[in-house]
């Protein structure tokens, strides 16, 4: 079943200098074991398309079932430095919440209403 | 019972709410009250007025909430903890002793000094401290000649030391902004700095509470689920003597403390969970335990530190040439198609007049500024926002912008307005160049009155 990620996961966002974080966290460990292994940094680098100009970086966090994504060159430039609207990446975080994902029937009872 | 100690954060950011700290104070019992004003660029702004006014450099705000707050603050022995000294903290005590003089009411205020380093840059690069920009590698003569202000994120055991002294306020300029909530359990409970553990604990509480109600419900993924965020509570830590502690918020207050609240906000502007810098620790955010108690209440423990590095994070600002925006609204039939014409229009002009930028950037609000085409783009929309930036070392070009975009309203095509407030006018653009100091060229000294 394909589902958006903002029925399974959290997610905050905020700048660390020219590049944003992202920080995605799962209600239930089942579904964050899941996504250890199929939300990748060519998923994500591919979701956000032209908004992450740089590499994407991931790290893990086990106790709170929560992945980390490093969004590389994603505020054209610097905060104060930047014109876009969102220089701060506030709003990425909402953006990964977007993504469409295809999730196993047996971690369906984790979806939330 | 082993002690427990309170400690309220009313201020996230300068700009941050007003009613915050006073409703801290008033709705509930608290013993200290931390207060962060400081951005990265801030220091920047009072660097320049302190060059304009030997007696500004510091959050006024933070004197009016003093003013607002000061008798409820004795009568019931809240300390509080800031660093709306910016960078002048001497000359923010005497504004506070003026406030607290003229209600007849005597206060011990502590000042920390030894972060601001803008006068003695030449010395330690004589000396040499290369300050290369810590995250492009880049040489810092490229921008030396263009600084307004260097500050060291110097380490939270001066806060301590100040209320040791008997401080009931303490005022600092840029300290790490964990360290506001650290620096009152490290007074409270003797910790050293080598009880590396206990210090995370603090730095952990202090980052999970510095934004303020980011932690309480604020900017929460599940924000239907918030009530009352009209009324929302600001966090409070109850840190016990052994580094366990409980997030909440006052009972009748308005938000949520509950697992994800707290989870989002460990995972704020964070990089690598496993190594968190402050200048008092690294953490591991991958260690701790998180507990939900119900009623607002979150309990974390077991969190693991790791020694702190040799070197002290600077942050130094510099001027970076001038940056302008301006928006239009653009409604009606084919409204983006219109928008992109009125882009265009804008664009060319500049063009025909001689003016190529450095940087200019072109967004339509509503549709794609944020998320750029995550969405499908819908067929017809009712209003987009066209908005358009440029930037350049030229003031004069980066003006002659802003006075490119009312005309379109009358030459372009139709349903065009919102072009309020007007013309964009050049601003300087402040820049960012984080970098290190070895620890041993930084001394720093406390001044209670």
């Amino acid at each position: 079943m394909k589902i958006k990620l903002q029925k399974i996961a959290h997610a905050r966002s905020g700048d660390k200098g020219p590049n944003s974080n992202v920080g995605l966290i799962f209600r239930h460990p089942e579904i964050y074991n899941w996504a250890q292994k199929n939300i990748t940094n060519s998923i994500v680098k591919n979701h956000f398309g032209s908004i992450v100009k740089g590499e994407i970086k991931r790290y893990e966090m086990d106790n709170l079932w929560a992945l980390n994504f490093i969004l590389g060159d994603s505020l054209g430039g610097g905060g104060s430095e930047s014109l876009i609207n969102d220089a701060q990446g506030k709003t990425h975080g909402q953006a990964l919440l977007l993504l469409e994902i295809d999730l196993p029937e047996h971690l369906h009872e984790f979806i939330d209403a | 019972m082993s002690k427990v100690i309170r400690i309220a954060n009313g201020q996230g950011f300068w700009g941050d709410s007003i009613d915050a700290p006073v409703n801290l104070i008033k709705d509930g019992p608290i013993d200290y009250l931390t207060l962060d004003y400081l951005a990265e660029v801030t220091l920047s702004i009072m660097q320049r007025q302190k060059l304009k006014r030997p007696d500004a450099g510091y959050a006024r705000d933070f004197v009016d909430l003093i003013d607002r707050v000061l008798p409820d603050l004795v009568s019931k022995d809240i300390k509080v903890i800031s660093n709306a000294g910016g960078v002048n903290p001497e000359a923010c005590r005497d504004a506070l002793l003026e406030v607290a003089k003229a209600k007849g009411i005597d206060i011990k205020i502590g000042i920390i000094i030894g972060d601001n380093i803008y006068d003695k840059l030449n010395n330690f690069t004589t000396n040499g401290v290369d300050f290369k920009n810590l995250e492009t590698g880049e040489d810092f003569n490229l921008v030396k000649d263009e600084v307004y202000s260097a500050n060291v994120y110097i380490d939270s055991f001066c806060i301590a030391r100040a209320l040791d002294e008997g401080a009931q306020i303490v005022l600092a300029g840029r300290v790490s902004d964990p360290g506001l909530a650290l620096g009152p359990a490290i007074h409270e409970f003797g910790w050293k700095s080598d009880q590396i553990d206990l210090i995370a604990a603090g730095t952990l509480a202090g980052h999970i509470t510095e934004c303020g109600a980011q932690c309480t419900g604020g900017n929460y993924s599940r924000w239907s689920e918030i009530e009352d965020l009209a009324n929302i509570g600001y966090p409070i830590i109850e840190m016990h003597e052994n580094g366990e502690f409980v997030i909440t918020k006052h009972d009748g207050t308005g938000g949520l403390v509950n697992r994800q609240t707290v989870s989002e906000q460990i995972l704020y502007e964070m990089g690598d969970p496993s190594y968190y810098i402050s200048p008092d620790v690294c953490v591991d955010f991958t260690s701790l335990d998180l507990e939900e108690l119900g009623n607002n209440r979150v309990k974390i423990s077991n969190v693991k530190g790791l020694e702190a590095t040799p070197t002290y994070k600077v942050s130094i600002s510099y001027f970076a040439g001038y940056k302008a925006s301006g928006q239009l609204t653009i409604s009606g039939p084919d409204a983006l198609k219109k928008a992109e014409l009125v882009a265009e229009l804008i664009w060319k002009r500049l063009e025909n007049a001689g003016c190529i930028y450095e940087d200019k950037s072109t967004e339509f609000l509503g549709i794609s500024s944020c998320h750029g085409d995550i969405n499908k783009i819908p067929e017809q929309v009712n209003e987009v926002v066209l908005r358009l930036g440029v930037k350049d070392s030229d003031k004069n070009k980066v003006n002659r912008f802003g006075k490119e975009i009312a005309p379109v309203i009358t030459n372009g095509p139709p349903g065009v307005t919102g072009f309020a407030g007007g013309r964009p006018k050049a601003q300087e653009i402040v820049a960012y160049w984080p970098t290190l100091i070895p620890k041993h060229f930084i001394t720093t000294d406390v001044d209670v009155n």
